[in-house]
């Protein structure tokens, strides 16, 4: 099967200037994203975590070229990351982006239905004004907004609301992939779900992929078919979910998911932790090698030397000495 | 006499849109070395709560009936009164660490500011203190950090400054509000396991307000869960993850996607939280239970034990939550 999205050796890197530095001093550089490859089937859900600082919503924002990036992002037999802006455009309507935030990202002075309309008269100008608004009631449908809330604005409406205006201007103009970046990591627990449910029954209705990235995981795991875990702007793991979260090889996979509080006091007590040693090292001045070898239990001098290749068959691992640690108490 | 009774305890404050009711009538007391987690999601009334009992409400906040601390009353209470019971009875860190430190001040200055003020001590021996804290807190090279801003540590080691500087004055009660919500989940359990370990070294009484029932199930033994500025069920922790006695608390717990399980479809709680400017007559819940009757629209029975340590407040009887849960 082709891939809908097939991703090679992406990376991000940022100029930074300091404040007074010379015009003449050299800008710093800050690699966000380094050769990051991964495809993703149709129908697909791909969940991506990584705690701050991981580069996951930089290469989310990469994908759709809302940062430059080197690589390849190929899409429909195209690299998108090399395309003209008009030939890029075409392609921006069958990939959208829902983001965090549900009320910084709505524009406070268009209404909900202007809002849901924008895509649509942005890339099909062309459709009659009673078109479109049949259109954006059917999207709000979908969401589950109801059709006398159209002219209201945005401060009107709850956050869990106003995620579903997001998801809904998403879906207006039909894509075939869906990237969600941290959608529900706003939400209060009760409204979480509902949002996660309606993502889930929207992929198996319109059969959207979807790029799903949060920091939470057990969201991940709820709706991901396969997850990436990055950390400092590689990826470390990447597996499909029911081999990642019962047997994590990587040993900061294996550190994360200890870390996760279960809500069963019984288990969350005996739980045994993988304690991570000191802080996250600066992204500017990452470690040489592996970049988790500074943090990691199982550090050799090999980590110091060799950057570990993500290698593997299904389940992609990038360790030296990958498989299960010895758990501290 | 326990160590802290809270008795119908009410905040209120006075808005543009009226007067919004954010606690209404919370009772609950605390022991000496007890850990007590209240959860609750935005607009719960959980962290005015806290602020209620510190005596930090806002100038348009007002608190009613009762807040007793080894026998003071603190609601109303004289600014002198409440400044000798801050810092040195009752300490509280915040969710953000960063807003919550001074970012002009050193980490010296500030932590030593502390013990200068409510201990009377010299400045050096506070700082030396400060440092033998920061160790507690595992920062390490404590000594060489202590004189750094604010902004020079990350988000998980200042959370261990702010801890740090509530425990300088050796505090009987440690209040903590969403302390590791702003943090990574490596970071956050780094934090939870450094409270669980100082609270019993320390011997304190720790009330833990978050919005994440794992990290409840981990660290407290209590636990109060709050909905629409009321407390809808309270119990010890094992009963309550087993069998919560309460529709919203059953509610928030199915709705919870986990690690440790495979998820089919959650099963989200319908609707939205109620707006508290205009307050719900009867069960703030009662718009969004899938159990609810007609009497929940007018009036609530008030929380009352059924089981010993355990409290609810919900007009159905208990055997109808319990006999399905089974």
């Amino acid at each position: 099967m082709t891939p809908l999205l097939d991703v090679r050796d992406l990376s991000v890197v940022f100029r930074l200037r300091r404040e007074g530095d010379m015009p003449w001093t050299p800008p710093r550089q800050l690699q966000a994203v380094r050769g990051v490859s991964f495809a993703l089937q149709p129908g697909e859900t791909l969940g991506i975590v990584g705690e701050s600082g991981s580069g996951k919503s930089t290469l989310a924002r990469a994908l759709i070229r809302m940062v430059p990036a080197s690589g390849q992002v190929n899409w429909a037999g195209e690299d998108l990351l090399t395309l003209s802006r008009a030939r890029m455009q075409r392609h921006r309507s069958a990939i959208q982006m829902v983001f965090q935030d549900p009320l910084a990202s709505l524009n406070p002075r268009m209404t909900v239905g202007q809002i849901i309309a924008e895509p649509l008269r942005t890339h099909y100008p062309e459709i009659a004004a009673p078109e479109v608004k049949a259109r954006v009631q059917l999207a709000m449908d979908r969401v589950g907004l109801l059709p006398n809330q159209i002219n209201r604005y945005p401060h009107e409406f709850s956050g869990g609301q106003c995620q579903r205006i997001g998801i809904a201007r998403a879906l207006i103009v039909e894509p075939k992939l869906l990237i969600c970046d941290e959608p529900v990591s706003a939400l209060d627990v009760s409204i979480q779900a509902q949002v996660i449910n309606l993502l889930a029954e929207l992929r198996r209705d319109l059969g959207l992929s979807m790029i799903f990235i949060a920091h939470d995981l057990s969201v991940v795991k709820h709706i991901s078919d396969r997850v990436m875990v990055m950390y400092l702007g590689r990826v470390m793991e990447a597996a499909p979910k029911r081999d990642l979260f019962s047997r994590p090889d990587h040993p900061y996979t294996q550190a994360l998911l200890s870390a996760v509080p279960i809500p069963d006091p019984a288990k969350e007590r005996a739980k045994r932790m993988i304690p991570l040693q000191g802080d996250l090292p600066s992204p500017m001045a990452p470690p040489s090698g592996c970049v988790f070898r500074t943090r990691c239990p199982r550090a050799a001098a090999r980590c110091a030397a060799e950057v570990p290749a993500l290698s593997g068959e299904g389940r992609l691992v990038a360790c030296h000495f990958p498989g299960p640690l010895e758990q501290a108490a | 006499m326990a160590m802290l009774d809270v008795n119908n305890l009410s905040v209120r404050f006075d808005t543009p849109d009226g007067v919004v009711n954010a606690v209404n009538d919370v009772s609950f007391s605390l022991d000496k070395g007890q850990t007590l987690g209240i959860v609750g999601e935005s607009g719960s009334g959980k962290s005015q709560l806290a602020f209620a009992i510190m005596g930090l409400l806002a100038k348009n906040g007002r608190a009613g009936g009762s807040v007793r601390f080894n026998g003071t009353e603190l609601v109303g209470a004289p600014l002198s009164t409440l400044n000798r019971i801050r810092a040195n009875h009752i300490a509280m860190i915040f969710q953000d660490p960063m807003t919550s430190l001074n970012p002009y001040m050193r980490v010296s200055d500030q932590m030593a500011e502390v013990l200068v003020h409510h201990r009377g001590m010299g400045k050096a021996a506070a700082v030396a203190e400060c440092v033998r804290m920061l160790d507690a807190v595992k920062i390490p090279d404590a000594r060489g950090r202590v004189r750094l801003y604010p902004h020079e540590f990350s988000g998980g080691m200042r959370q261990r400054v702010m801890i740090a500087m509530s425990l300088l004055c050796q505090p009987d009660l440690l209040i903590a509000d969403e302390p590791t919500t702003a943090l990574d989940v490596t970071v956050q359990a780094q934090i939870m396991h450094l409270l669980g370990e100082l609270q019993r070294d320390f011997g304190m009484a720790t009330i833990l307000i978050t919005h994440d029932l794992g990290v409840i199930a981990g660290f407290a033994r209590e636990v109060i869960v709050m909905y629409g500025g009321q407390v809808m069920e309270s119990a010890p922790v094992d009963p309550f993850f087993a069998r919560p006695s309460h529709p919203y608390s059953r509610g928030l717990l199915h709705a919870l996607p986990r690690v440790d399980q495979e998820g089919a479809v959650l099963s989200a709680i319908p609707g939205t939280p109620p707006n508290m400017t205009r307050a719900p007559r009867g069960c703030p819940f009662a718009p969004r239970c899938d159990l609810v009757m007609a009497s929940c629209h007018d009036s609530l029975s008030p929380l009352t034990e059924w089981a010993p340590g355990r409290r609810r407040a919900c007009n159905r009887p208990v055997s109808d939550l319990l006999e399905d849960a089974a």
